[in-house]
């Protein structure tokens, strides 16, 4: 029994500080939401991005939630869906997401996962005790086609995230999945891959020779790019 | 519940994949034809079979007899609260 769990009532236990891990399966769930109840595996067979804000009715979150509602087309493109998440109930997400499209006209067309018992928060590690024991930290899982966690970013709660990052994420994580290779810094659709390094020496030198065929642009016999 | 209220009625999702699975079709077919997103069939399917409305046979789900997409159709059972 660690120290927590001796002098701290059982209630009170901070649990679930431990994180989903890259390329494991993710943390199944059945949660209620604003579209219903759903589970993880409603979404097999596509890309998920589940991702958690702190609190509804809350500027940072508010100015989020327009640029998630903003990227949504690009990502159902990719077909990937959004589902949202925080410790607030059902209807604090409507009256939010009403109020939200009520004052900016923007609609919110994911669901909203109303997480007052704290069980995926706490199966996904989106609670982050030292920034706040209350609330969701701003997080972001992708999650892929076969439930297998992919990437995560975690944001404090002072700072909104990105959204462009995350389509430009997606864009790099199906790029490596379907053409089997890696992505530089900042790539973007249309700009050169990373092909993956030998492996060996023979491997090595077999792609110099390929680099001199015009096969590959290389810096080197490690770093090498061609076009997808 | 997503597509039954909580007095019974079946919202207009819930009649559109109702219509949809007139004929056995898979979740991804009634998407299709309904044109919402799967994981929302999905979750719909699960609760309107819940409800009686929906039988599903090897992955593919269809309308129960006594349905007729209405207007509204009430959920025996679901009655308002007095």
């Amino acid at each position: 029994m660690s120290v927590i769990e001796r002098d701290v009532p059982d209630e009170q236990v901070v649990r679930g500080v431990g994180l989903p891990r890259l390329g494991e399966p993710a943390p199944d769930f059945e949660a209620v939401t604003t579209h219903g109840v759903l589970r993880l595996a409603d979404y097999e067979g596509g890309w998920l991005v589940l991702f958690s804000h702190p609190a509804d009715f809350t500027p940072v979150c508010t100015t989020e939630f327009i640029g998630f509602a903003e990227i949504y087309p690009q990502l159902r493109e990719r077909g990937t869906e959004l589902l949202g998440l925080s410790i607030d109930s059902v209807y604090s997400h409507i009256a939010w997401v009403r109020n939200i499209q009520e004052k900016t006209g923007v609609a919110i067309p994911f669901p909203v996962i109303a997480d007052l018992d704290r069980k995926v928060a706490t199966a996904y590690g989106m609670v982050m005790p030292g920034e706040s024991a209350t609330e969701t930290a701003r997080c972001v899982f992708v999650i892929d086609p076969r439930a297998v966690v992919r990437a995560m970013i975690y944001y404090p709660p002072t700072t909104g995230r990105n959204l462009q990052e995350i389509v430009r994420l997606i864009d790099a994580l199906q790029a490596a999945d379907t053409h089997h290779v890696a992505t530089p810094a900042g790539w973007r659709p249309g700009e050169r891959v990373i092909v993956p390094a030998p492996a060996t020496t023979e491997q090595a030198a077999e792609r110099v020779a390929e680099s001199d065929a015009g096969e590959y642009e290389c810096i080197d016999w490690y770093l090498c790019t061609k076009k997808v | 519940m997503a597509c039954i209220t909580a007095t019974g009625t079946v919202t207009a999702s819930g009649r559109a994949i109702l219509s949809a699975a007139a004929t056995p079709s898979t979740a991804q077919q009634v998407a299709d034809t309904t044109g919402l997103p799967v994981f929302r069939v999905r979750s719909a399917l699960r609760e309107l079979t819940q409800a009686g409305l929906v039988t599903e046979s090897a992955g593919r789900f269809q309308a129960a007899d006594r349905v007729h997409v209405a207007d509204r159709v009430h959920v025996a059972g679901k009655e308002p609260a007095p």
